[in-house]
C-alpha cells in the first residue's frame, strides 16, 4: 500500500513539475504576478512530493519489503541498518530516484530563501528547474521505475554488493549528486538570465552561493569516493582515469572555471557570455556523468543496445536540456552588453587563464573518454585511452593554471602590477627551488620531472600562504596591527586561500606519491619477515574470522618501523558466499604524511599467502588537500550568508548601475 | 537490461577485477631489473577481456598468460619494443593503453595543444582590441585647464 503510495506521489510530482514549469514562465513573459508567484509553492509542492516517494523507497528497504524488484535485488535481512538504508540509493533505479530528490530539493531551497530576488527572475529560474524535474522524473517513471513489484515474493532479497557495504561509499552517491546536481541551478539561473536577458553583478551575486555549495559536494564527492578505492580495491592507487572517475572529474573541471568566471561576473561585470556558456555546458557535464555512465556505453556500446528506451531517453534529455539552452544562447547572448575591458595582466586575466586551462583540460579528458567510442562507431576500429594518454596532455595543460592559482588572488582588477606581486612571490619561489634542489640532490630515484613538481607544489603552497599575510600587511604593519587585520580579513578570502592551498597539498601528495611509492608483491609464510622502505613487516599468521555476512581470513603482521616502537596491522581477505565475491579490507597505517599499505591475498595452496605491501609517502595529503578545498568552500559560503543576511550587496551595486546609465 | 546488470555493469568499471590480485609473486622474474621492465610493460598494456585494467593489474586468466608471455620474451633477450610489438600484432593496437600516433589517433593527440594554441591566439588578438578600445584621447589644452580649475588648483 504505501509502495503505490509512493509511486502516486512520484507521479504526482511529475505533474506538479510541469505546471511548475510552465506557469511561471507564462506568467513572467506576461507580467503576471499572480502566475510568477506560483512557482514558490509549485516547487515546494514538487519537492513534498518527491521526498514522499523517496522516504517510502528507503522504507521499503528498512522494512524489506522483497515485493519491490529494487528492494529484492539490493537488500537483504541479514545487512546491518545502515547499509539497507544507504543501499536505497545503491541500484540504478535507486540512485535515479535520489537524483531528482536533490534536484527538488534544490528547485525548493530557492522557492524558501529566494526572498531577495526579483520575482521575474526566481518565476523563469524554478521554471526551467521546473522543466527539469519534469524530464527526470518522466525519465525514472518510465524506464526505471523505482516501485515495480515482483510476484511471487521472494522469501529474501539478493543482499547488497559487498563493496558497497562500506561508510566511504555510502554516503558517496549522496554527496556526489549534490554536486552534479547542485550545478541544475546555475544552470537554470543562466536560461533564466538569456531569457530576461539581462545578467549583471546582481544576478551573479545570487548565483554563485548555490554554485559554491555544489562545488563543495563534488569536490567532498570525488574525494571520498578516491579515498575509497584507495582502501577497499587493494591496489594501492586512487585514480586511474577510469571512465567512470572522468565522468565526476569532468563537471569538477568545468564547475572549478564557472565558480572563478563568476566571480568575475560579481566584482566587474566580465566575462559575462562566458559565464553563461560555462553554466549551461557545466550541466550538462554533469548530465553526461550521471546518466552516460549509468546507461553503460561507455562500458560498452551493446550495453546501450540492450537498453534502448532508456538510452534514447537519455539522449533526448541532453540533447534538449543542452542544445535548447545553446540555442537559445546563440540567439541572446549577442545581445548582452559586452563586458567591461581589462587588461591582460589583472584578476580577470587569471580568471581567463584559469578558465582556459580548466576548459582545455575538460576537453582533454572528454576526448580521452569518448575517443574509443567515436572511433569505433565511425571506422569499427578498437582503440584503447588510458593513464599514459592523460599523464602526458592532461597534466601539462594545467601547470599554468597553478601559476595563475598562487599570482591571481594578489593582482588587482582591471589592471594588475605583474612585477609588484612576482617580487612578494620571490621568498617562496626560492624556498620552492631551494626544496627541489635538495630533492633532487639526496632524495634516491628523483628525477628532473619529480623536483619540478615538488618545487611547484612547495611554492603553490607558500605563495598562497604569502599573498593571505600580505594581504593583512604583515610585512608593512606592526604585529599586532597586522594580525587584528589577518584575523578581520573576509572569510571568502580565507575561503580561496584555503582552497588554494588544499590544491597546494593535493599536488604534493600526488607528485610525491607517484615518484617515491614503493610497492612489494611477495609470497609470505608465517615466521616470515620482509622489508619495504625501512620498515620491517613480521608476518605471524593467519586466523579465520566470522563477519555478519562474510567469512575472513585475517593477517597478525607486526611492524617495525624506521623509527619509534612498533605495532600491528591486520588486513583482511573477506568472502561473501551469497554474493559468490571476495573484497579486501586492507590495513593502513598512517602518520599524516605516509601510509604504510598492506592488502592479503588468497592462499596459494601450500600455506603460503599473497602478501601486497605498499608505502604510500605523502598520499594523505591528496585527501587533505581535496578537503582543504571542500572546506574553504564552505568558509566562503558563510561569508555570503552572512552578507545575505544583512541584505546589502545587491543595492548599492544596481543603484550603481543604474547612475552610470 | 534491468538495473542489477547496469549497476554490474557500473561496478566492473569501478573494480578493476574485484580484489585485484594482479601479479602474483609466483609469475616474478628473479632478475629485479628485468622484472621492473616487464613491470612497465604490463602497465601499458590493456587486459582485453576487462574493463580498463591494465594487465598488471587484473587477475583475469588472459592477463596471467599475458605477464608470462612478456616474461618469457625478455627472458630471451627482446627489447620493451620488441615485446610491445609482438603483443600488438596478435591482438591489435587495442591492447595500448598509451595510443599510438596514427591516422586515427591524430585527432586525439592533436586537440589539446591545438585548444591551447587556439586560446592563445584567440585572447591575445582581444587583448590587443581591448587594448585600443580602451586607450583615452589626450586631454587637450583646454580640457587640461578646466580640470585643473575644477580640482581646485586655479587656473
Amino acid at each position: 500500500m504505501l509502495v503505490e503510495i509512493g509511486q502516486f506521489a512520484l507521479i504526482l510530482a511529475f505533474l506538479v513539475a510541469g505546471i511548475e514549469g510552465i506557469v511561471p514562465l507564462l506568467g513572467a513573459s506576461s507580467g503576471s504576478r499572480a502566475l510568477m508567484d506560483l512557482c514558490r509553492p509549485a516547487a515546494l509542492l514538487q519537492l513534498a512530493l518527491v521526498a514522499l516517494a523517496f522516504g517510502i523507497f528507503i522504507d521499503a528497504h528498512i522494512v524489506s519489503d522483497f515485493s519491490v524488484k529494487s528492494v529484492y535485488e539490493n537488500s537483504s535481512r541479514a545487512l546491518p541498518l545502515l547499509y539497507k538504508i544507504t543501499g536505497a540509493w545503491g541500484s540504478h533505479k535507486g540512485s535515479m530516484l535520489l537524483w531528482v530528490f536533490i534536484l527538488a530539493a534544490y528547485g525548493g531551497l530557492v522557492a524558501l530563501f529566494g526572498n531577495a530576488l526579483p520575482a521575474s527572475l526566481r518565476a523563469r529560474a524554478l521554471g526551467i528547474q521546473g522543466l527539469l524535474s519534469c524530464g527526470t522524473l518522466a525519465f525514472v517513471i518510465a524506464t526505471s521505475n523505482p516501485f515495480a513489484r515482483i510476484f511471487p515474493v521472494p522469501p529474501n532479497g539478493l543482499g547488497l554488493n559487498p563493496l558497497l557495504q562500506d561508510p566511504g561509499l555510502a554516503f558517496h552517491p549522496p554527496l556526489l549528486y549534490s554536486g552534479y546536481v547542485g550545478f541544475s541551478i546555475t544552470y537554470s539561473f543562466a536560461v533564466a538570465g538569456l531569457i530576461e536577458g539581462r545578467i549583471d553583478a546582481a544576478w551573479a551575486h545570487f548565483v554563485r552561493p548555490w554554485t559554491l555549495l555544489a562545488w563543495c559536494g563534488l569536490t567532498a564527492g570525488i574525494a571520498l569516493g578516491s579515498w575509497w578505492a584507495y582502501y577497499v580495491l587493494g591496489w594501492g592507487g586512487w585514480w586511474e582515469w577510469d571512465p567512470v572517475e572522468n565522468a565526476s572529474f569532468m563537471p569538477w573541471l568545468l564547475g572549478t572555471a564557472l565558480l572563478h568566471s563568476l566571480s568575475a561576473v560579481e566584482k566587474r561585470e566580465s566575462l559575462v557570455r562566458w559565464t553563461l556558456l560555462l553554466a549551461i555546458l557545466t550541466f550538462g557535464m554533469s548530465l553526461v556523468g550521471t546518466f552516460l555512465v549509468r546507461s553503460g556505453i561507455l562500458t560498452s556500446v551493446h550495453a546501450f543496445a540492450l537498453s534502448p528506451a532508456r538510452g534514447v531517453f537519455i539522449l533526448f534529455l541532453i540533447a534538449a536540456v543542452v542544445g535548447g539552452a545553446l540555442l537559445l544562447y546563440a540567439f541572446r547572448a549577442p545581445l548582452l552588453e559586452a563586458g567591461k575591458p581589462f587588461a591582460p595582466v589583472s584578476r580577470e586575466g587569471a580568471f581567463v587563464l584559469n578558465n582556459v586551462v580548466l576548459g582545455a583540460g575538460m576537453a582533454t579528458v572528454f576526448l580521452g573518454t569518448f575517443y574509443p567510442l567515436f572511433v569505433q562507431l565511425w571506422s569499427g576500429i578498437k582503440l584503447s585511452v588510458g593513464p599514459p594518454y592523460f599523464d602526458s596532455t592532461f597534466v601539462p595543460i594545467l601547470i599554468p593554471g597553478i601559476i595563475a592559482m598562487v599570482v591571481g588572488p594578489s593582482l588587482a582588477w582591471r589592471h594588475g602590477n605583474l612585477r609588484r606581486v612576482v617580487v612578494r612571490l620571490v621568498p617562496a619561489f626560492a624556498a620552492a627551488l631551494l626544496i627541489a634542489l635538495l630533492v633532487r640532490l639526496f632524495a634516491p630515484k628523483a628525477s628532473w620531472a619529480a623536483s619540478g613538481g615538488v618545487a611547484l607544489a612547495v611554492w603553490a603552497m607558500l605563495g598562497v600562504a604569502t599573498e593571505l599575510l600580505e594581504r593583512a600587511g604583515v610585512s608593512r604593519r606592526e604585529w599586532g596591527d597586522a594580525w587584528r587585520r589577518l584575523r578581520h580579513l573576509p572569510r571568502g578570502t580565507y575561503g580561496y586561500s584555503l582552497a588554494h592551498f588544499g590544491i597546494g597539498m593535493l599536488i604534493a601528495g600526488v607528485v610525491v606519491s607517484s615518484a617515491w611509492r614503493s610497492q612489494k608483491i611477495v609470497s609470505v609464510r608465517p615466521g616470515d619477515s620482509i622489508k619495504i622502505a625501512g620498515f620491517t613487516l613480521d608476518f605471524t599468521g593467519v586466523a579465520k574470522k566470522k563477519g555478519p555476512d562474510y567469512e575472513a581470513e585475517r593477517a597478525r603482521i607486526r611492524v617495525e618501523p624506521p623509527h619509534g616502537v612498533s605495532y600491528m596491522l591486520y588486513p583482511e581477505l573477506r568472502s561473501y558466499p551469497r554474493a559468490g565475491t571476495t573484497t579486501n579490507h586492507t590495513a593502513i597505517h598512517t602518520n599524516g604524511f605516509a601510509d604504510l599499505y598492506l592488502a592479503l591475498g588468497k592462499e596459494d595452496g601450500k600455506g603460503g599467502y599473497v602478501l601486497r605491501a605498499f608505502y604510500n609517502p605523502l598520499v594523505p595529503w591528496i585527501w587533505f588537500g581535496a578537503g582543504f578545498a571542500a572546506f574553504g568552500g564552505l568558509v566562503s559560503l558563510a561569508d555570503r550568508r552572512l552578507r545575505f543576511a544583512k541584505k546589502r550587496a545587491p543595492a548599492p551595486l544596481a543603484a550603481r548601475r543604474a547612475k552610470a546609465s | 537490461m534491468s538495473g542489477r546488470v547496469l549497476f554490474a555493469a557500473l561496478l566492473a568499471l569501478l573494480l578493476f577485477g574485484g580484489t585485484a590480485l594482479a601479479l602474483e609473486p609466483s609469475e616474478k622474474l628473479a632478475n629485479p631489473v628485468l622484472e621492473a621492465r616487464a613491470e612497465a610493460i604490463g602497465r601499458e598494456l590493456r587486459c582485453l577481456v576487462c574493463q580498463d585494467e591494465s594487465i598488471e593489474a587484473s587477475d583475469a586468466p588472459l592477463a596471467h598468460d599475458l605477464r608470462l608471455l612478456i616474461r618469457r620474451r625478455l627472458l630471451i633477450g627482446e627489447s620493451n619494443k620488441q615485446v610491445i610489438a609482438y603483443i600488438v600484432s596478435r591482438y591489435g593496437i587495442f591492447v595500448l593503453l598509451d595510443p599510438p600516433f596514427l591516422p586515427v589517433t591524430y585527432l586525439l593527440w592533436l586537440t589539446p595543444p591545438a585548444l591551447i594554441l587556439g586560446a592563445g591566439i584567440f585572447l591575445a588578438y582581444r587583448a590587443r582590441r581591448m587594448r585600443k578600445s580602451e586607450r583615452v584621447p589626450a586631454l587637450s589644452a583646454e580640457e587640461h585647464a578646466r580640470a585643473k580649475m575644477l580640482l581646485g588648483e586655479g587656473p
